[in-house]
């Protein structure tokens, strides 16, 4: 026999418990409800295959491959500069840091994580975008290698964090196993820590692809904002998540471009659900 | 064997290399934040209206715009967060509904802030018509940080000895009155030090808040909840790239004011973490 309000309190707490199952379904239904209205009088493959994006113009075209190439490169460069640095830097704070060293490089990391990525943009702005225009004669530092750079640093916390678990989880009779062989401490790292921890590394990868790729407000700012074909990285781009952020604001409410904007919300939904389910397939993969 | 002694000695200073590489901006961009932005701080900055468009005065709508919205997204994540904890380790088997309900929580947290923007201009300002509103933009950035606080909590639970909740059961309480007497209780400190960080985090954001709350100038305090309210995240975008000349004594003033309230509830979380790590007898 429960009594009554014990009875409301568990119904409550499982109303709360799938809560997060309904959220996932609202966001997923209120973007197709916004965006699927564009393609009433918008051709789907215009929309995902288009070259132009040029929204205001009359007639208005929505084509978004200059901006999923945009959000691409990007995401490209940025992966192929943090990936290796968060590896050697997870390696390094995991398995060869002093411990007092170790803290203080690991307070570090969760102070990058704590810093808001609209401070990350503006710094970029007054830094890293004067620093390039200098290096390679450009016009304008605003590029998609400021944004890869930027992104690389803002994807960090989330790499070296997750590498740094899945090196630490290697079990401790693996490394003496080599130890005991004779191995050197590199050694061991590199044939018997690392392969071991290759699927939280894969899990590292996606989720650091799903942090850049989602990012908004940095590359807002330091791409340069250029809805073009990019065809190299001392260009400047658009991604996708800038386009929602610079363009919703002027878009009016109900019109095609409103409903555009949301389409492209619908693309980048489904991406982030892929990758996050990837990842969390590599990290389950690596509990068994 | 000297060669391989050497190769190790060689690949250590390549991981030191990277982890500076990875360590020193971080460093470098807070030296810098903090030594451009003193000059500008001072009691009008900090309680003064905007004036000027913007570009003098101070930003205490902005600051308390933040406040507001922090407080608001308390309101409405803490509690839906902790009993979907409660639930997934209380109540909850090993079973398909559980595996979905993960599976949600992993994706809740996935999903880029922008999209978050867009739902919240769908749902609660749209559909729901609440309007760009305080009530809209704490409702948008509770959801974001909702995974955040479900996953703190369910580790803060998962710590409680399972024999603390046997030895409940085993005096005949039921298991609302353990969750209630006896794992909430032991559980409190890392709830709290996870909540505020996802707090936090949600403090920062600019995306979700930019359709949903922001508003560009409004040099007064938000009267209600319906109301729009201005934002440091939002002000900050704002200083550095739509309105011309600014001066760097106000942008990076605001700058610091956010990034100060951000680090004061990290350190007050980190706070809470260590002081209860110690007094912890099991």
């Amino acid at each position: 026999m429960k009594r009554p309000f014990e009875f409301i309190v568990e119904k409550l707490i499982f109303l709360s418990g799938i809560a997060s199952i309904v959220f996932v379904i609202l966001i997923f239904i209120f973007l197709l409800k916004e965006g699927l209205s564009l393609f009433a009088a918008y051709n789907v493959f215009s929309f995902l295959l288009g070259k132009n994006w040029y929204p205001i113009s009359d007639p208005p075209q929505f084509g978004i491959l200059p901006l999923i190439l945009g959000s691409l490169l990007v995401t490209f460069g940025a992966i192929i500069i943090s990936v290796p640095l968060g590896i050697a830097a997870a390696i390094y704070v995991a398995e060869v840091a002093p411990v007092w060293l170790r803290d203080v490089l690991k307070s570090g990391i969760e102070l990058l994580a704590a810093i808001p990525s609209i401070v990350l943009g503006f710094i970029g702005i007054v830094t890293l975008a004067p620093w390039l225009k200098y290096l390679f004669h450009l016009p304008s530092g605003l590029t998609a290698l400021a944004g890869s750079i930027m992104l690389a640093f803002m994807a960090m916390p989330t790499i070296v964090s997750i590498i740094e678990d899945s090196i630490v989880s290697v079990p401790k009779s693996y490394k003496e196993g080599s130890l005991a062989l004779g191995a050197t401490h590199w050694q061991t790292i590199y044939r018997v820590t690392l392969p071991a921890a290759a699927s939280g590394i894969l899990a590292a990868i996606m989720l650091g692809i799903g942090r850049v790729i989602g990012e908004t407000m940095a590359v807002l700012m330091i791409t340069g904002n250029a809805a073009v074909i990019p065809t190299s990285f001392l260009q400047p781009v658009r991604t996708l998540t800038a386009t929602i952020a610079a363009e919703m604001g002027e878009a009016v409410t109900g019109s095609s471009h409103y409903y555009a904007l949301f389409a492209i919300g619908i693309i980048l939904f489904i991406i982030s659900f892929v990758i996050n389910l990837l990842a969390d397939r590599f990290l389950h993969r690596e509990l068994k | 064997m000297r060669d391989t002694k050497r190769a190790e000695k060689i690949a250590f200073i390549i991981l030191l290399i990277a982890t500076v590489l990875v360590i020193t901006p971080v460093a470098l961009i807070i030296l810098m934040v903090m030594i451009r932005g003193l000059p500008a701080l001072g009691l009008e900055f900090i309680f003064g209206m905007p004036r000027e468009g913007m570009r003098a005065g101070g930003i205490f709508p902005a600051i308390m715009g933040t406040v507001y919205l922090i407080l608001g997204t308390a309101v409405f994540s803490i509690p839906l967060g902790i009993m979907a904890a409660v639930y997934l380790n209380e109540y909850a088997g090993r079973n398909r509904l559980t595996r979905a309900i993960e599976i949600a929580i992993i994706n809740l947290a996935g999903v880029p802030s922008i999209v978050y923007g867009l739902f919240g201009l769908g749902l609660f300002v749209t559909f729901l018509g609440f309007g760009a509103s305080i009530l809209a933009g704490s409702l948008t950035l509770a959801v974001m940080t909702l995974p955040v606080i479900i996953t703190a909590t369910r580790e803060a639970l998962i710590a409680v000895p399972r024999s603390f909740r046997e030895v409940s059961f085993s005096l005949g309480a039921s298991r609302w009155q353990t969750v209630r007497r006896v794992v909430l209780p032991n559980a409190i400190p890392g709830i709290l030090t996870g909540t505020i960080l996802g707090l936090s985090r949600a403090a920062g954001e600019t995306a979700p808040i930019l359709f949903t709350v922001a508003a560009f100038y409004l040099p007064r305090l938000p009267q209600s909840v319906f109301d729009q309210a201005m934002a440091l995240p939002y002000h900050i975008y704002v200083l550095s790239t739509q309105v011309p000349n600014v001066s760097i004594k106000i942008q990076y003033g605001t700058i610091l004011v956010l990034v100060g309230m951000v680090f004061i509830l990290n350190v007050v979380a980190s706070i809470i973490r260590a002081r209860f790590r110690k007094r912890k007898t099991w």
